[in-house]
């Protein structure tokens, strides 16, 4: 007699692979991964016959050679004997400042686009309706270009400032916007408390995190002191002196000036010299990306609901605090996560650079260093290599703030 | 007991008095500038401002176009005619306009082919933006590549032709198997358009392209505003079949084949498109076989396909994920396998939902496609930076050339983006 509990044994058959569930998925993955081999096997077999014919090798010594080209806009020491690899960094460094600038302009832009295009007053939201749809509707190469012409061909030469009748003068006597760049002048101590500038500057940006943690315990002491009495002392004066008093009284024991900017010869000399094609690529990344923000900040406001403005307005809040305490930290969430990838973006399209002649990393590695020593293959690769490591650096970063204010669910 | 009806009391009055008009201030125009212009102190202070501003703008730009020249030939002739008045030099426009458009190589008796190919363009994607139109233009729109293809770089239609009977053949194939086995019917296709494109080519004769119908035009001549709609369309047609397989990828439960689809989503979506164009331009001829010469049109359109198919990826994956998990389970329950599952029941309702966010990328790249200039590819920009303001002529004219770029660009982003909002509403069907 046959039992009808013991399930048919089953011996394995090949057609199992392809009609049998259990097993179909490892068929395709196995078929896929002899297709990724193949192929990788092709390509870089292709790879070396082609190198070979070219009597080329892979080979990252080029780095240590000297670059032999002068970069203008540079943070550290640089000159045309340094290293190919010293050239990088500047390149870094440059990407990195105009990535940082362009993403706190572009957030403040943005902003204010965003909250006055929900205006209630009709001209001023119309017109921050036709900023944010011509900005974002043309390409950010064509604004990048648009502002490099002003910055080069509209702005007067150094010349037009000179003699009694120049056609040209300073603003305040202290900014000259010339088509070689922006003049500002530029802060130094008289009597440091060391030899170097930079460390001066290190104190003083010790003293202000001294400050800021130090407001930051008295504002904590009052959230104790409201929780324990129901009062909250005033923070506001005490917050004021902590902030103001270290750093006057460091910025008169250093001795604080300001080197302005002077014409001399056929130039400005002293003070700092912002390049042309820096602001062009800031300046237009900001105004560019700003209009994106704009949206997303709109989006954001509009995602809270109106009963959450009633309600608050209900509890008796000010408008101001309404503002602060019931909509804003409700948007952000909304607009945290867009205005990370817009700070992803920047920090990408900061590659264009290459267009206007800023001294960024594409422009450095990826356009001079490669056209001098033909290195292609590792240039490029190192070139993406810097930039998945930014995206992957601010979206960590970015994403570890959003954790910290997103809905806290129990 | 009072008598309240009584008429006698002086002070009631019996007769209602006519309806007088809304006092003037809130009426009409002063009511609704008092609502949306002056409503508080800080408000007039910003409506003021922005009048300002508008009449700043306006100021300078109206005289400088209203003045402006369109026939001169040269920027000198220009500053001759206006002799120190303000006005725009439009005649840039007018003179280089089929530079601008064509690109400067593209040669000139054969400028109606691509004009023929752009009105045909819009013919082959109205079907596609309009649900309405019959579906049977769909067949046009198949068609349209390969007569596209023809008529812009012309030579021998055979190549064309040998292309679309692999396609068809692949398509007749699947239609028949694919409907049981996917797998069967999807691979099988793929290796008969193979076969078929392989034994085409190479029946194609030798100088084939010499005596055809239309001349050859290499893709180094291929220029102007057309190579950027080329670009635009080639790759956004591209690479959304190939978002979609990733995405798809993406959320499958098969680690290997999620890990490949994860790894290049992230790492392409990781750096910028400048580097993939110097990939294209100085380092993608490395991977093709040594005797292959890939031509630099291609290598382009490859590397922005698969940039535009990463985002399109996370667009669609987005889709898929706000899909109602019981869609899935309705879909398994009724016995369908994963392709039918995906094909008939996941895929249409989760591209809808995906729709907009297609259109916006397809947006990015239409504007990204200004980047091929960098890489010495004469395009719109290219063409701009390159020979028309290097010119002695026409050294200097900046605003104009810019700004018809810009317009250009506006115009059909703006076009496009408006589009996609329309198609959002009709779309969305409220419950």
């Amino acid at each position: 007699m046959t039992t009808l509990t013991d399930p048919p044994k089953e011996s394995f058959r090949l057609s199992m692979l392809i009609n049998d569930t259990r097993y179909r998925s490892l068929t395709f993955q196995a078929i896929a991964a002899v297709a990724l081999a193949l192929a990788i096997w092709y390509l870089g077999n292709n790879l070396i016959q082609n190198l070979r014919a070219a009597g080329l090798n892979i080979s990252y010594s080029f780095l240590g050679d000297p670059a032999g080209y002068d970069i203008n806009q540079r943070l550290v020491e640089y000159d045309s004997q340094s290293s190919h690899a010293r050239a990088a960094l500047v390149g870094v460094l440059n990407t990195i400042l105009v990535a940082f600038l362009a993403c706190v302009t572009a957030t403040i832009f943005g902003v204010i686009a965003g909250v006055l295009r929900l205006s209630n007053n009709w001209i001023v939201s119309k017109l921050m309706a036709v900023y944010v749809e011509i900005f974002r509707n043309i390409p950010v190469l064509i604004w990048i270009i648009i502002i490099f012409t002003i910055m080069t061909a509209v702005m007067p030469g150094p010349r037009e400032f000179r003699g009694d009748n120049a056609t040209s003068s300073m603003v305040l006597d202290l900014f000259a916007f010339t088509n070689r760049g922006v003049y500002i002048p530029m802060p130094f101590f008289e009597n440091g408390l060391f030899g170097s500038a930079t460390l001066n500057w290190v104190l003083v940006l010790l003293v202000a995190a001294g400050s800021w943690y130090a407001v930051r315990t008295n504002n904590a002491r009052a959230a104790n002191v409201q929780a324990e009495t129901g009062v909250r002392p005033k923070t506001l004066w005490i917050n004021l002196a902590i902030w103001l008093v270290p750093f006057i009284a460091l910025m008169f024991i250093m001795g604080l000036s300001w080197e302005v900017p002077e014409l001399k010869g056929f130039n400005f000399k002293g003070g700092i010299k912002v390049g042309g094609p820096l602001i062009a690529l800031w300046f237009a990344l900001s105004i560019y990306t700003g209009a994106f923000i704009a949206e997303n900040v709109r989006a954001g406001i509009q995602a809270v609901s109106k009963g959450q403005t009633e309600a608050a307005s209900a509890l008796g809040l000010r408008p101001r605090r309404v503002m602060n305490l019931v909509i804003l930290p409700q948007a952000l969430r909304v607009i945290i996560p867009p205005l990370i990838s817009q700070y992803l973006n920047i920090t990408k399209n900061s590659s264009l650079a290459i267009a206007v002649g800023y001294a960024d990393i594409t422009a450095t590695l990826g356009g001079i260093t490669l056209n001098q020593t033909g290195r292609a293959i590792e240039c490029v690769l190192l070139l993406m290599l810097f930039y998945l490591t930014a995206s992957l650096l601010i979206s960590m970063a970015m994403n570890v703030y959003n954790a910290s204010v997103k809905l806290k669910e129990r | 007991m009072s008598d309240q009806n009584n008429n006698s009391i002086a002070f009631v009055a019996t007769e209602t008095i006519p309806e007088s008009p809304p006092p003037a201030r809130e009426t009409g125009v002063v009511k609704w500038m008092r609502e949306n212009l002056f409503s508080s102190i800080p408000n007039s202070i910003l409506t003021i401002v922005a009048l300002l501003l508008i009449y700043s703008v306006l100021k300078n730009t109206l005289p400088w176009i209203f003045n402006g020249l369109w026939t001169t030939s040269s920027l000198a002739e220009c500053r001759e005619i206006l002799d120190g008045t303000t006005g725009a030099c439009f005649s840039v426009l007018t003179e280089r306009w089929n530079q601008l458009i064509y690109g400067f190589k593209y040669p000139v008796d054969e400028y109606w082919r691509p004009n023929v190919a752009f009105v045909l363009m819009l013919v082959a994607i109205a079907p596609v933006l309009f649900f309405d139109l019959p579906r049977k233009l769909l067949i046009f729109t198949a068609l349209y590549p390969f007569v596209a293809f023809w008529l812009i770089w012309g030579g021998t239609i055979l190549a064309p032709l040998v292309a679309l009977v692999g396609f068809v053949a692949a398509g007749a194939f699947f239609q028949k198997f694919g409907r049981n086995n996917f797998a069967l019917g999807f691979f099988g296709a793929v290796v008969i358009a193979l076969i078929i494109w392989a034994l085409g080519g190479a029946m194609i004769p030798e100088g084939a392209s010499d005596s055809a119908l239309l001349p050859a035009v290499p893709s180094r001549d291929l220029g102007g505003f057309m190579l950027n709609m080329m670009l635009g369309l080639t790759c956004v047609s591209l690479s959304v079949p190939l978002g979609i397989a990733l995405a798809l990828g993406r959320q499958s439960d098969m680690p290997l084949i999620k890990g490949i689809c994860v790894v290049f989503i992230e790492f392409v979506r990781g750096v910028p498109l400048i580097t993939l164009l110097f990939v294209a331009s100085v380092m993608l001829s490395y991977f093709f076989p040594p005797d292959a010469t890939v031509d630099l049109f291609l290598r382009v359109v490859i590397m922005i396909t698969l940039f535009s198919a990463a985002y399109i990826a996370e667009v669609v994956r987005g889709g898929l994920a706000a899909l109602p998990k019981g869609q899935y389970e309705a879909a398994d329950s009724l016995g369908l396998d994963y392709p039918q599952a995906m094909r008939l029941i996941i895929l249409p309702q989760a591209l809808k939902i995906s729709i907009p966010g297609i259109v916006n990328v397809a947006v990015g790249l239409f504007k990204d496609t200004t980047l091929v200039s960098v890489i010495s590819m004469f395009d719109l920009v290219g063409m701009i930076r390159g020979p028309i303001l290097a010119s002695t002529e026409w050294n200097g004219v900046y605003w104009e050339l810019f700004g018809f770029a810009a317009a250009l660009f506006f115009v059909v982003c703006y076009g496009i983006s408006q589009y996609s909002q329309w198609l959002e509403r009709k779309l969305h069907k409220g419950h």
